[in-house]
């Protein structure tokens, strides 16, 4: 069985920052990968030693920057890494992003493609129906169980009222929720035996997809505006000693809102 | 000329920051209060090969350099001094002399188990009247019917009295004028330990007295050639102190960060007291020393991982870093005020745990002492 993992690398700390002039995320600090991409990361893991006989291949479409993202996942167990980063994919939305990352999926051929939930920065959480999508796949989205056996998976979908157990021929697609498993941490020999597993970088020619088609060229998004939300002035915060839920009362009837 | 960390450091690095902050940070409160020593967060640091990162692979160990040691003690202190000084120990000063000196009976006898953090090694050269001056060692070993028997005593041992402690190599005097290493495994008849220290800081570390009546181990236990004890422990004692010289870095880094946080969050004359200049220029002077105290221990292992002189570098780094981490624990408890006098603030527990750094393997005087007579003073 192969599993492929797709994953993001996404601008470190909590404060996100726009770039006023390109209109776009400031990926200029450091990153890191994706914390919801883990999840799906460790899933594949799982599987693997379940399976005993498979092979997680970690796919990113970024730019050279997001090779750590990957080696990350490669020191938590991953066999293989594939990068797809080309100048011209800069400033594409999921409508262009999922076009490139669907052509490198169809270019593996795994059985199993595995989505985290949702990107920490974009926060977007459909990229995965786009690549489904394109992929004529079958889709599963907030997978909290995964399984896999005789050629398909039995997932357990989390809803807002309680499960779907979901039953799909592979090959599939999944994004797992971040409820599913507590990743791993990279082990020390992980971390120094990443560098020598195989790490393949991939252009745009590479996957014959054409530069019209990425890129601003290839979205459908366009930004003409964007403002910080309002600051929200003098807040309050209330530490719970035990009496924060009578303090909170107390502020509201303050407020004449109770 | 290049001051860029490999990828592999970077990795590490956010690895073990991401598990200091999400497995140690949570407990790290509470095993001080109790003075309960983390058998949890050990065997969880075992599995990710914490435990005996500058061993080489064949030994058991992670084969990683000592920059990426240093690099790890760092950012475990960032967070816990009783966590990083138990990895520290254990492997600077438990498993290094068997690792160094030890021959390949011993190595195999011991090194998997240590390397791999199922049990704890403790190395025993402090006594009642041998601190600085520890060659005085009054300690005696004496070979009988093939057995080296051991008599006398140790304080404040780090890692010797744990459920899962293995040995400890003790300094012992084999003549006149004649000091050598002897590895005591746990269990030897007439080799007691004593109930856990209280101590000022470090509490969630295990550190006892020992003491030897006729504790007999055998002849093949010596480490190394006789006589060669003195010498083996000046070059063991080289080596921790770019551990401990990390720890006053990371110490100094969790001080700092916590005061960042604070400054940012109280409030005082109607704003944050970090738009108060004399709270800006504490912490402007915190970050600019840790960035100093960090060069110096960096370069000191990464000396060592090239095989040069490096014992100069580490005396220098650990004598900096601990009078750094001192400064810095003051300024960053002054800036909690008087929430940094409670013990549910971290500070508190940093402040305690920092002084230990100017005294355990060797004292700041002491640094001063091997410093000038590097420079041939
Ligand atoms: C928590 C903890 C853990 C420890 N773990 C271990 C361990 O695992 N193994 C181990 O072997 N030891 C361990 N030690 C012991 C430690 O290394 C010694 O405490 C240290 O070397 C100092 O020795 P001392 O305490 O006897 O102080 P002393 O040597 O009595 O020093 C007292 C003071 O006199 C000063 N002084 C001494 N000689 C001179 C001089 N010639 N010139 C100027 N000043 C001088 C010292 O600098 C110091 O300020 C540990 C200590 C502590 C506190």
């Amino acid at each position: 069985m192969k599993i492929a993992v797709c994953v993001k690398q996404v601008p470190e700390g909590t404060s996100l920052k726009l770039d006023p002039g390109t209109k776009r995320l400031d990926r200029s600090g450091e990153g890191a990968l994706n914390h919801f991409d883990a999840n799906a990361v460790e899933e594949a893991l799982r599987l693997k030693e379940s399976a005993g006989d498979a092979e997680v291949v970690v796919v990113s479409v970024g730019p050279a920057g997001a090779a750590d993202a990957l080696r990350k996942a490669l020191a938590m167990g991953a066999d293989r890494a594939l990068l797809v980063s080309d100048d011209a994919v800069a400033g594409s939305d999921l409508v262009a992003t999922s076009r490139v990352l669907a052509a490198a999926l169809e270019r593996e051929g795994a059985d199993l493609v595995l989505f985290g939930q949702q990107a920490s920065d974009s926060d977007g959480a459909v990229l995965w129906a786009a690549v489904a999508d394109r992929l004529r796949r079958p889709l599963v989205s907030q997978a909290a169980e995964l399984s896999v056996a005789d050629g398909s998976l039995r997932a357990k979908r989390q809803t807002e009222f309680g499960y779907d157990v979901i039953q799909a021929a592979l090959p599939a697609i999944v994004a797992v929720s971040d409820a599913i498993n507590e990743p791993r941490y990279p082990s020390l020999k992980g971390i120094m035996g990443a560098k020598k597993k195989p790490q393949e970088t991939l252009t745009l020619g590479d996957l014959g997809v054409d530069v019209g088609q990425v890129g601003e060229a290839g979205s459908k998004t366009e930004v003409y505006e964007f403002s910080l939300p309002p600051s929200r002035g003098d807040s309050r915060k209330i530490e719970d000693d035990g009496k924060a839920a009578e303090q909170i009362v107390e502020f509201l009837a303050e407020k004449r809102l109770v | 000329m290049n001051f860029d960390l490999t990828e592999e450091h970077e990795l590490l690095r956010s690895t073990v920051r991401e598990f200091a902050e999400s497995r140690v940070a949570p407990v790290a409160a509470e095993l001080d209060r109790e003075s309960r020593f983390p058998y949890e967060l050990v065997a969880e640091m075992a599995g990710l090969g914490l435990m005996g990162i500058p061993i080489a692979e064949e030994h058991g160990g992670a084969g990683a350099d000592t920059v990426a040691y240093a690099i790890a003690i760092e950012e475990l202190t960032r967070i816990d001094s009783s966590v990083a000084i138990t990895v520290a120990a254990h492997t600077s000063l438990g498993t290094m002399p068997i690792l160094l000196f030890g021959n390949d009976e011993q190595k195999r006898d011991w090194l998997p188990q240590l390397a791999a953090g199922q049990r704890l090694a403790a190395f025993g050269l402090t006594e009642p009247g041998a601190g600085s001056d520890a060659g005085a060692t009054r300690t005696t070993a004496s070979l009988r019917d093939g057995q080296w028997v051991v008599d006398g005593s140790k304080i404040f041992i780090t890692n010797a009295g744990t459920d899962i402690s293995a040995c400890v190599t003790i300094t012992a005097k084999t003549g006149d004028d004649e000091i050598s290493n002897v590895i005591v495994p746990n269990g030897t008849p007439g080799y007691t330990i004593s109930q856990p220290m209280h101590k000022l800081g470090w509490r969630a570390s295990d550190t006892r007295e020992l003491s030897f009546e006729g504790a007999a181990v055998p002849e093949g236990n010596l480490l190394g050639p006789r006589g060669a004890g003195f010498r083996q422990f000046m070059e063991i004692l080289d080596g921790g102190r770019i551990s401990v010289a990390a720890m006053g870095v990371g110490l100094a880094q969790g001080a700092y960060d916590l005061a960042v946080a604070h400054a940012r969050e109280r409030r005082q004359f109607g704003q944050p007291i970090a738009k108060f200049q004399a709270v800006q220029f504490q912490l402007a002077d915190m970050a600019t020393e840790i960035e100093a105290g960090r060069a110096l221990v960096y370069r000191a292992a990464w000396l060592k991982d090239r095989g040069r002189p490096f014992a100069l570098a580490a005396a220098q780094a650990k004598l900096y870093t601990g009078e750094l981490s001192n400064r810095a624990v003051n300024a960053a408890l002054q800036i909690h005020g008087g929430y940094g006098f409670m013990e549910e603030s971290p500070i508190a527990r940093f402040y305690r745990d920092q002084k230990v750094l100017e005294i355990g393997e060797g004292t700041n005087e002491v640094q001063r002492m091997v410093i000038a007579r590097h420079l041939g003073l």
